[in-house]
C-alpha cells in the first residue's frame, strides 16, 4: 500500500522541499531588511508628517538626496577612492608584513620564541596611540596614515597565519612526507591548502580592522577621504552628508570584503563547515 | 628485498622502543607484525619507511640504505588521512604529481576501479564513510606503485564486515603487481588470513619475539581446522610475548611469588 503510494509522493515532496529552500534563500535576507525598512520609512512619514524637523536626524529622502548630490558633482566618488586608496595600501602593506611574520614564527618555534612575545607586547597597545608618534616621524600625510592602517591589519593577519601554520596537522604533513615532498612542494602542496581557510578569515578580520582605522586617520587631519566628509559634516553641521559617508562606508566595506570571499571560494569549496552542510538540506 | 640489520631506535625521552630487529622480506611476500600495545610496531614500520630514522643498525631495500622517504616503499596509516582539499582522485594521484596528465588520469581511474569507488571519483573526502576513506587512502598508496606496502593497522578503525571486504580488496590489490606488504594489526585472524609469515613482538625494547609461518594455501577459509590451527599457534605466542615483560618487574615478581 505504502509502497505504491511512495512514488507518486516523491517528486510532490521535493518539489515542496525546493520551493522551501527557494523561500529561505530569498527570505532571510528579506527578513534582515524587514526592520530598517521599517524604521527608515516610519521616520520619513514622521518628518513628513511635521512630528519632527528632522534637522539633526534627516530622514531618507534628504539623506539620498545629499548622496545623490555628492555622486553628481564627482565629489563623492573623489572622497572615496582617496580612502579605498589608502586602505589598500594600508593592508597591502599590513598583509604582506603579517604574512610573512606569521608564517616564519609559525614554523620555526625558535624565531617564535624570539619575536613573538615583543610583537604580541605591541599589540597590547591600542593602536590609535600610535597616532601622535606617526605623525612626528612620518608627517601628517598619507604615510602615517597608511602606517596606520597597516597596523591596524597586521596583527589580525599575524595572528592568524601563525595559528594556521603551527596547527597544521602533523599527520597531513607526515602523508607530504611519505610523497616526498620537502621545502617548496610542501609548502605549495600541503602547507598552503591547509591554511587557507584560516588565512582568509585573518585577511578579512584585517580588513574590517583596515577600514576601522581608515577612519582614525582621516580624523587626524585630512583634506579629502571620506572619514574628511564626516568631519566636514560635523563641522558645517550637515548630518545628511555624514549619514551618506557612513552608508558609502558600509557599501564600500562590505564589496571589499565580498571580494576576499568571492575569490576565495573556489579554493574553500571543499571545506567541512558545519553551515556549508545545513545549507545544503 | 627489504632487509633489516639490527635496527634500534630510542626516542629523544629516553624511551627505548626497538632493539635489534633483524628480518628479510623477500618480494611479493606478506609479513603481518603483531604483539602488545606499544611494543614498537608503528616505530618499526616508521623506521623502515624512513619517516623516522632508526638510532642503531639500517633498513636496506635492494641493497641500497633507505634514510628517507623512499619512491618504492609506501605506506597506509591508521587513518585515511586524506587530503581535504583534494578530490577523491586528487588524493588518489597525488603522488603521480611529475606524471604526464593522461597517464596519471589512466591510472587514477584503473586505482579507484580496483577499490570499486569509481563513481566517487569527484567527490570531496568529508562525503565518503571511513571504509571508503580507507580504500581511497590504499588507492593513493598502490597507484606510484611501490615495491614494498607498509600498513600500520589500516583497518582497525572500521567495522567486522568492513574489514573483511577489505582485506579481500586488499588481497585482490597485491595480486595485481604483488608487492611486499608489511602489516601490523591487532587482529589475529586479519594477520592468519593476509599473511604468509607472522611475526610476533615483545615490548620494553621492542624486538621480534617469534615467527609463525602460516603456509595455507590462498584464498584462505577462515572456518578450517588449519585455519584454526595457525590462529591458535599465533595467539599462544602472544601470550608468551606478554608474560615475561610481566614477570622481569622485581615487584610483581615477589607479589606472584607470595
Ligand atoms: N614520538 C615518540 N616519542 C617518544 N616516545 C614514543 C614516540 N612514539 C612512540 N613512543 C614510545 O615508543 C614505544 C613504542 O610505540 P609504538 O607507537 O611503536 O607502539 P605500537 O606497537 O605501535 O603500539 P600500538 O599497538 O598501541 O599502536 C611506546 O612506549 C611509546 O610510548
Ligand atoms: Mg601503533
Amino acid at each position: 500500500m505504502s509502497a505504491a503510494i511512495e512514488p507518486a509522493a516523491q517528486p510532490k515532496r521535493n518539489d515542496a522541499k525546493r520551493a522551501k529552500s527557494v523561500l529561505s534563500r530569498y527570505s532571510s535576507p528579506a527578513l534582515g531588511l524587514f526592520l530598517p525598512l521599517v524604521l527608515a520609512l516610519g521616520w520619513e512619514l514622521a518628518v513628513r508628517a511635521g512630528f519632527s524637523n528632522g534637522r539633526l536626524v534627516p530622514p531618507p529622502s534628504v539623506i539620498y538626496a545629499t548622496f545623490a548630490e555628492l555622486a553628481k558633482t564627482g565629489e563623492l566618488q573623489r572622497h572615496a577612492a582617496a580612502t579605498l586608496a589608502r586602505v589598500v595600501s594600508g593592508f597591502g602593506i599590513g598583509v604582506i608584513a603579517g604574512t610573512v611574520l606569521g608564517a616564519i614564527t609559525g614554523y620555526s618555534t625558535l624565531v617564535r620564541r624570539f619575536i613573538d612575545p615583543s610583537l604580541q607586547a605591541l599589540r597590547a597597545i591600542p593602536s590609535i596611540a600610535w597616532v601622535p608618534l606617526f605623525i612626528l616621524w612620518l608627517g601628517i600625510f598619507e604615510a602615517s596614515k597608511v602606517t596606520l592602517i597597516a597596523v591596524g591589519v597586521f596583527f589580525p593577519v599575524y595572528l592568524g597565519v601563525m595559528g594556521a601554520v603551527t596547527s597544521v596537522d602533523r599527520k597531513i604533513v607526515e602523508v607530504g612526507r611519505a610523497f616526498r615532498l620537502s621545502g617548496f612542494n610542501m609548502v605549495r602542496r600541503i602547507l598552503l591548502p591547509a591554511v587557507l581557510p584560516a588565512y582568509v578569515i585573518a585577511l578579512r578580520s584585517g580588513l574590517g580592522l583596515g577600514w576601522m582605522f581608515v577612519v582614525a586617520a582621516e580624523f587626524m587631519g585630512a583634506s579629502e577621504g571620506l572619514g574628511f566628509l564626516l568631519v566636514d559634516g560635523q563641522q558645517l553641521g550637515k548630518p545628511a552628508q555624514i549619514v551618506a559617508a557612513i552608508v558609502a562606508f558600509a557599501v564600500i566595506g562590505k564589496i571589499t570584503d565580498w571580494l576576499i570571499v568571492g575569490i576565495a571560494a573556489p579554493f574553500l569549496r571543499w571545506e567541512d563547515r558545519f553551515k556549508s552542510q545545513a545549507s545544503q538540506d | 628485498m627489504l632487509t633489516l640489520e639490527r635496527v634500534g631506535k630510542t626516542y629523544g625521552n629516553g624511551v627505548h622502543a626497538l632493539e635489534a630487529v633483524n628480518f628479510s622480506v623477500g618480494p611479493g611476500e606478506i609479513v603481518a607484525i603483531v604483539g602488545g600495545s606499544g611494543c614498537g610496531k608503528s616505530t618499526l614500520l616508521r623506521a623502515i619507511c624512513g619517516l623516522d630514522t632508526p638510532s642503531q643498525g639500517r633498513v636496506l631495500l635492494d641493497g641500497e640504505t633507505v634514510t628517507q622517504p623512499h619512491e618504492k616503499i609506501g605506506i597506509i596509516f591508521q587513518e585515511p588521512r586524506l587530503l581535504p582539499w583534494l578530490t577523491v582522485a586528487g588524493n588518489v594521484g597525488f603522488g603521480l604529481e611529475d606524471r604526464p596528465k593522461p597517464e596519471r588520469d589512466a591510472r587514477v581511474a584503473e586505482a579507484l576501479t580496483r577499490v570499486g569507488l569509481s563513481d566517487k571519483a569527484r567527490m570531496w573526502p568529508r562525503e565518503l564513510s571511513g571504509g571508503q576513506a580507507q580504500r581511497v587512502a590504499i588507492a593513493r598508496a598502490l597507484v606510484p606503485r611501490p615495491e614494498v606496502l607498509l600498513l600500520d593497522e589500516p583497518f582497525s578503525a572500521l567495522d567486522a564486515f568492513t574489514r573483511v571486504d577489505l582485506q579481500d580488496h586488499l588481497l585482490g590489490l597485491w595480486a595485481d603487481r604483488r608487492p611486499t606488504l608489511i602489516l601490523v594489526t591487532h587482529d589475529v585472524d586479519e594477520a592468519v588470513v593476509l599473511a604468509d609469515r607472522i611475526m610476533v613482538m615483545r615490548p620494553r625494547p621492542g624486538r621480534i619475539f617469534d615467527t609463525v609461518e602460516t603456509d595455507l594455501p590462498r584464498p584462505r577459509d577462515r572456518q578450517s581446522s588449519d585455519f584454526d590451527r595457525v590462529r591458535r599457534h599465533v595467539m599462544a605466542a602472544l601470550d608468551r610475548s606478554l608474560k615475561p615483560a610481566v614477570k622481569s618487574d622485581a615487584n610483581e615478581g615477589a607479589a606472584l611469588w607470595w
